[in-house]
């Protein structure tokens, strides 16, 4: 079992063009800021929504392909939905929630009810079965909503942010749960997240969605090791330059001047670790520093022991030193400095 | 339409506000306490069981019944062609719809002869084709109550349709759930308490039509004379028993409103209130 998607697709502002493919058995997360299209390709894929152009196929059966006009109704697609907000129907009781995929399939009521019992029984929420919607927490109705879309065995489970309307206390452990269920669950999963921790904790794979188009996929250590989005690169908490590498130098687009260790010549990208970045306030002389930029502290933001300075410049860049350099220095934001790292601090990847 | 909960908090109302409002009452009140004190009471239920009173109340309520029954066939779906899906010509197609509710009913009445009577645009081949006449028939009756009645029962339905979360419809779709299904196990019941309310609204206005059914179906005991029409006739021949049907129609209207009010309005408005995102 796979899953192929060529989604493109028009909404307003965005511009949605993506190409994934989801492996047998595996769990992709969908990472992205707010507004990248991750929903709208989560509703592509379930059939809420048309795509304009491209080809969805799970095991080469096409669910939607304009150019030959094939287009599969969501409840003919075996693909569960895990909404955001759960959506549980308020007028059943959990139990009847859980049992309507199966009422929904022709499955005769009792039979319905008793393999609801189970599924509850297997996330622990079996005395809960007669209770109403609204009388559940944040993380029992979490798992009310995923045994419902489990219940109906899809080939493809979509999960919308399913940690992000639960209160910090709850989320670890309902991760942990989530965690176990997908796991033993033997069908594709996609879930749409905007938390590193998630996507760690749930996924195999994670694919990195900005403004309608796939940046990065691969497992979540290749994708932070190496960003190739600002948006990868802030999740990290590491600085991102792109440019031109020739002779040692990596050039800005602002005109900026990197110099750096050593790497083959072309468009490149180049981390810069926070705490490798060095701040004086002179333009220091006889260092082994090869870089050295001006520029202005524009914030300071303290976190425990360490404070990062984000500087504006030709580069701009965040670094991180201590609070008690921080004071020794009596560094203001609007002050004038020189940031400075060494060449062989910085880590260059072709872009 | 939307219905709310009245403030609990009274402290702070004008005095030249309540004053007003005293006179709205006033006006409202007065044409009943004005029936009551003038309504032979000994005579009463001898008037209220002649068989031509009789005869109408049955008639009203076969008519209406029916009437509530077609707006809810027939307007349900309308209401959800106007909440989901985007058309051209939508605005024009609702505005067509709901004009019956601002139209003069006598007019509505006449509009319906030129439609549906035997020389009427659809009339002549209903005449032709199946012996089918509309006119003067109780059929006729239940067509001119239906044609002003079921508005009510749109807009009702409509505007709680248009509050209903999709995802809730989404999510049943994605669990394998038809069309059909979603709409008879999620929709309806969500909108259930709108249902309710719009279908008791269009009875009620089909009860008390009038305009277009003395204009479209005439003025027969027994076949299309309705309680409203028998108050008026009663009026020229009887005005005491007039008065006592008059009542009737009053204590049904009211008791409807008030039933209303407590079940259903008040529920409609909190669940309109809650739809999250």
């Amino acid at each position: 079992m796979s899953l192929r998607a060529g989604v493109q697709l028009r909404r307003g502002t965005l511009d949605l063009s993506v190409d994934i493919e989801v492996r047998p058995g595996e769990v992709l997360a969908l990472l992205g800021p707010n507004g990248a299209g991750k929903s709208t390709l989560l509703r592509c894929l379930a059939g809420l929504a048309a795509v304009d152009a491209g080809r969805i196929t799970i095991d080469s059966k096409a669910l939607d392909d304009p150019a030959l006009a094939a287009f599969v109704e969501p409840e003919d697609r075996s693909v569960g939905f895990v909404f955001q907000n759960y959506v549980l129907f308020e007028h059943m009781t959990v139990v009847e929630n859980v049992a309507f995929g199966l009422r929904a399939g022709g499955t005769p009521k009792a039979q319905a009810l008793a393999i609801a019992h189970d599924w509850l029984k297997r996330v622990g929420l079996a005395e809960l079965a007669a209770a109403r919607p609204n009388a559940l927490s944040g993380g029992q109705a979490q798992r009310v909503a995923l045994v419902r879309a489990l219940a109906t065995s899809p080939r493809l489970l979509l999960l919308d942010e399913p940690l992000a309307a639960l209160d910090v206390g709850t989320r670890a452990q309902v991760r942990r749960d989530l965690h176990r269920h997908l796991e033993s669950f033997e069908g594709m999963a996609i879930v749409v997240t905007h938390d590193p921790v998630d996507a760690y904790a749930l996924a195999d794979r994670v694919a990195i969605l900005d403004a309608g188009r796939i940046v990065q996929i691969g497992t979540l250590a290749e994708v932070t090791a190496r960003p190739r989005s600002r948006y990868v690169a802030d999740l990290v908490g590491v600085n991102l330059v792109s440019g031109d590498v020739s002779e040692g130098v990596l050039a800005t687009s602002s005109g900026a001047r990197v110099v750096i260790a050593d790497a083959p010549a072309g468009p490149s990208l180049a981390i810069i670790r926070p705490h490798s970045i060095s701040l004086v306030r002179d333009h220091p002389e006889g260092s082994s520093a090869r870089n050295v930029w001006p520029g202005t502290v524009v914030e300071i933001d303290r976190l425990g022991a360490r404070a990062r300075v984000s500087i504006e410049g030709k580069l701009p860049l965040t670094a991180e030193i201590t609070v008690a350099a921080l004071e020794s220095m009596q560094l203001r934001s609007g002050d004038d400095l020189y940031a400075t790292v060494k060449a062989t601090d910085i880590e260059v990847y072709p872009a | 339409m939307i219905w709310r909960r009245r403030p609990k908090r009274r402290a702070g109302v004008p005095v030249w506000v309540t004053a007003l409002a005293a006179v709205a009452v006033l006006f409202f009140a007065l044409p009943v306490i004005g029936l009551l004190w003038r309504a032979p009471w000994s005579h009463a239920w001898a008037y209220l069981t002649e068989d031509s009173a009789l005869t109408a109340l049955r008639l009203s309520m076969v008519c209406s019944l029916w009437a509530t029954l077609l707006s809810i066939i027939f307007g349900v779906p309308l209401a959800w062609l106007l909440a989901r899906v985007q058309f051209v010509g939508r605005s024009a197609v609702r505005a067509l719809c709901m004009m019956s509710m601002v139209l003069p009913p006598v007019v509505g009445g006449v509009a319906l002869f030129f439609a549906l009577g035997r020389r009427g645009i659809v009339g002549q081949y209903l005449d032709r084709w199946f012996d089918l006449r509309l006119p003067f028939t109780t059929a006729g009756v239940v067509i001119a109550q239906t044609f002003v009645a079921m508005p009510f029962l749109v807009v009702t339905v409509e505007a709680a349709l248009r509050q209903l979360d999709t995802s809730f419809e989404d999510a049943a779709r994605t669990l394998g759930a038809s069309r059909w299904y979603t709409f008879r196990r999620v929709t309806l019941p969500a909108i259930g308490p709108a249902l309710a309310a719009g279908s008791a609204l269009a009875w009620a206005r089909a009860l008390g039509e009038f305009g277009a059914t003395i204009t479209f179906a005439g003025n027969f005991p027994g076949t299309t004379q309705t309680m409203p029409l028998a108050v008026y006739l009663a009026l020229e021949t009887n005005p005491e028993q007039a008065i006592v049907l008059a009542l009737v129609m009053i204590a049904i209207s009211f008791a409807v409103l008030v039933a209303l009010r407590d079940r259903w309005f008040i529920r409609a408005g909190s669940e309109s209130t809650r739809v999250q995102r």
